[in-house]
């Protein structure tokens, strides 16, 4: 058996690798090289322009409005998901009434578990429509139907340019804390029960065990969570295309960069200046993501 | 022509090595978008003996091979004009296919230098027209339109259309389309509401006002449009009034990229008329809504006017109830002194982009095919099936349309009587430029605007396209 063996092995990774070469790396390298190009995405014809796209991109005011817009998405919606689903997530685990050394979560959270986790369940397309209808600016709305109650003017929360992002932001806030609630969840359940008696017997209450042994053993996956957040956060073209008014408005209050491609491509079938967007889009999220690592870099705890 | 294609790709490559790209990426570039051209000089067009009755030179028994847009209805066009076609010329081979993706289907064939000899270019996902016609693809149909009509031998083709069809399908100096589809646009309400209620579709701004006012008080919101994705819907109807004030220069300055053109008094006493509306008239939710929620609140009688193309009724069917029938009327003149009179319309006649590929192998039929098309015969039994109205005079004559169509059929005919139809063609020549309208009158109509700050934001949109060394220019 020893004889084969590396052709056997190398004929496994051959097909993934192969596969990741065709419909990853390939794309991935075509959109480079579109970029340098002002193809029009149906003809024949790319003339390469060198990198006048990109000179054009740091002219165009919708890829600033949108690289704004992803900046307030990365300072709020990573710290909000993350703050909530850790709160959440203590709460249904670590907080209530402990019984014979053993701590565990509030009555119910078995429940509250299930429940927070449902929206994870749901494709964002769909997460977009049911907000559809809770943000309707008028009284058939949902929000807009119990301020009504109220007496309260109608408010359009997708069209108010002061409030649509925070709006979308909130729509993705509450999709995402299901998911990282899941994953503390998981990150608490793998920390010692000794710690949490010893700091029992020191007399720590709840908030002083939560800041001085939940939060500094679970702060690789918080890490994780951070990264994968901003990353999502660059992306929210489902979610824009799905709610926002006017594909990206009121006047690019809501936009995002994947927004700003498929208008280019798909509706000016400018391919050649979407890809130079796209290729940007990439740079920035390589960057953010490094830079997340880098400053949240510190010595491993062992336990 | 064929040798295009070739050229591209040998540039493309060129440029792959001087950009230092690798060479993997190369090849998938030119492996998608490019193919290999074919050599062959010259369409392989049969050709028969011409005559009075055949002025192309069909050959009897030969094959037409047709390609049609599939959306959602049933293949009207092809059903009218497939019957006269074979009663003409009953040893010939009709293949007809169909598809909801044109692009996808046809592109290799083009650039294989196989097209088929009729395409019905339509739908969100056509052929890049332009785009074809700087790759010499399409062929020119100035010979369509100068041979006799079906109707009349003494009138050619294109006198046989309404006024404007045939300009529409010239680009670049030469016609390349099938001028055919009609659309009608203006402000449309409920007749037996307003029949019901003793109010009278207005003609003056002053009626409009005071109307909007009495609808206020009777607790209906008198205008809205629907600002998530149809804007462009009051776009048409702002046009409309600058068109009306300062006549057809104002739109055609526009579409030329004139300097100034946005910033013309017509413009912009036009956008401060709408916006006294905006402020006054409609309701805030409207802008956060989609164009089949405000359709609904129309047909719900929340709402007494909504601008729209004359596909609204069609559009509608489901949700109209008995007490509801649609009726349209011209936007209503701003001034007294305006330079277009008050059934002037916005209408988009013909144009399109429905071709015959240069290297069409039947392309005589193709052209005998079109000209059936455009006969009132083919026109007649097309709208009587669809509902659409076409360009053909009396191409609806004695069919009986549904109310909606019927007022958009009368206002057309009223209007091109003495030249009173325009439409502006941005959305086909600059995208960009009329995506930033939709944005412009939101502002305009929601969130308190005036006439010169919508003004100057176009024009701050189309001197930058003008200055735009990328962006194809065209002129009318």
């Amino acid at each position: 058996m020893r004889h084969g063996k590396y052709p056997f092995i190398a004929g496994f990774l051959a097909a993934p690798a192969i596969l990741y070469l065709v419909f990853v790396i390939g794309p991935y390298a075509q959109a480079f090289q579109i970029a340098l190009t002002n193809w029009r995405g149906v003809t024949a014809h790319a003339d390469y322009v060198g990198l006048e796209n990109f000179s054009r991109i740091f002219q165009d005011d919708l890829f600033w409005k949108a690289m704004r817009n992803h900046g307030e998405m990365l300072l709020a919606v990573p710290l909000l998901t993350i703050v909530l689903a850790l709160f959440f997530a203590f709460l249904l685990n670590v907080a209530g009434k402990r019984r014979a050394g053993s701590s565990s979560g509030l009555p119910g959270s078995g429940f509250y578990r299930v429940v927070f986790f449902f929206p994870q369940v749901l494709s964002i397309a769909v997460v977009g429509v049911l907000f559809q209808v809770v943000y309707r600016p008028d009284e058939s709305g949902v929000l807009n139907g119990i301020l009504g109650w109220f007496g309260a003017e109608p408010v359009g929360f997708l069209t108010e340019p002061g409030v649509a992002l925070w709006a979308i932001m909130g729509v993705m806030i509450w999709s995402g804390v299901g998911f990282y609630l899941v994953l503390f969840s998981a990150g608490m359940a793998s920390i010692p029960k000794e710690l949490y008696e010893a700091a029992e017997l020191e007399g720590a209450g709840r908030v002083r065990v939560f800041f001085s042994i939940t939060l500094p053993l679970l702060r690789n996956t918080v890490q994780v969570a951070w990264v994968y957040l901003g990353i999502g956060v660059l992306d929210g073209f489902a979610l824009v295309q799905v709610l926002s008014v006017n594909n990206g408005g009121p006047d690019g209050a809501t936009t995002v960069v994947g927004m700003q491609v498929w208008q280019n491509a798909f509706a000016y079938y400018k391919f050649g200046y979407a890809s130079a967007m796209g290729v940007v889009l990439f740079f920035v999220v390589m960057s953010v993501t490094a830079l997340t690592l880098r400053l949240t870099r510190r010595e491993q705890l062992e336990y | 022509m064929s040798s295009i294609p070739d050229l591209g790709r040998r540039d493309l490559l060129k440029g792959a090595i001087a950009a230092g790209a690798t060479l993997a990426a190369g090849a998938a570039l030119s492996g998608c978008a490019m193919g290999g051209g074919s050599d062959d000089s010259g369409p392989k067009t049969a050709k028969g003996k011409r005559s009075a009755d055949n002025p192309f030179g069909v050959v009897p028994n030969s094959s037409l091979e047709l390609v049609w847009f599939k959306g959602g209805s049933p293949l009207y066009l092809a059903d009218a004009v497939n019957p006269l076609f074979k009663r003409k010329f009953p040893k010939a081979t009709l293949k007809q296919s169909s598809s909801e993706r044109l692009s996808q289907t046809l592109q290799p064939r083009f650039v294989g230098g196989n097209p088929p000899d009729y395409v019905d270019n339509a739908g969100a996902d056509a052929l890049d027209f332009g785009a074809l016609i700087q790759d010499g693809q399409v062929l020119d149909l100035t010979e369509l339109y100068e041979a006799p009509s079906i109707d009349d031998p003494d009138k050619k083709v294109k006198d046989t259309l309404l006024p404007g069809a045939y300009e529409n399908a010239i680009t670049d100096g030469k016609p390349y389309a099938l001028s055919y589809f009609t659309r009608a646009f203006g402000l449309w309400y409920n007749a037996q509401l307003f029949e019901k209620e003793g109010w009278e579709a207005p003609t003056t701004w002053d009626d409009f006002l005071a109307l909007c006012k009495e609808l206020k008080k009777a607790g209906i919101t008198p205008y809205g449009f629907a600002g998530k994705n149809a804007a462009d819907y009051h776009t048409t109807v702002l046009l409309a009034s600058a068109a009306k004030i300062g006549g057809h220069e104002v739109i055609t300055d526009i579409d030329n990229l004139e300097d100034g053109a946005w910033k013309s008094d017509a413009v912009i006493q036009a956008a401060d008329a709408w916006a006294e509306i905006g402020a006054k008239y409609t309701s805030k939710s409207f802008k956060g809504l989609i164009h089949t929620e405000v359709q609904l609140r129309q047909n719900q009688g929340k709402l007494a006017f909504y601008p729209s193309g004359d596909w609204l009724e069609s559009e509608q069917k489901e949700a109209t109830t008995k007490d509801f029938t649609y009726a349209m009327m011209p936007v209503p003149s701003v001034t007294t002194a305006d330079a277009l009179p008050a059934h002037a319309i916005y209408a988009t006649v013909g144009g399109g982009w429905t071709f015959i590929p240069a290297k069409a192998k039947n392309a005589p039929a193709a052209l005998e095919y079109m000209r059936m098309i455009m006969s009132r015969e083919g026109a007649q039994a097309f709208t009587k099936a669809s509902g659409w109205l076409t360009t053909v005079q009396g191409g609806a004559d004695g069919v009986e349309l549904p109310p909606g169509m019927a007022a958009a059929q009368k206002a057309i005919d009223t209007a091109a009587k003495d030249n009173s139809l325009f439409e502006t063609k941005i959305q086909t020549w600059y995208r960009p430029l009329s995506e930033e309208t939709k944005g412009a009158v939101l502002q305009l109509m929601f969130e308190g605007g005036t006439g010169r700050q919508f003004a100057e934001r176009m024009q701050k949109k189309a001197d930058e396209i003008k200055k735009d060394s990328s962006v194809k220019k065209y002129k009318r």
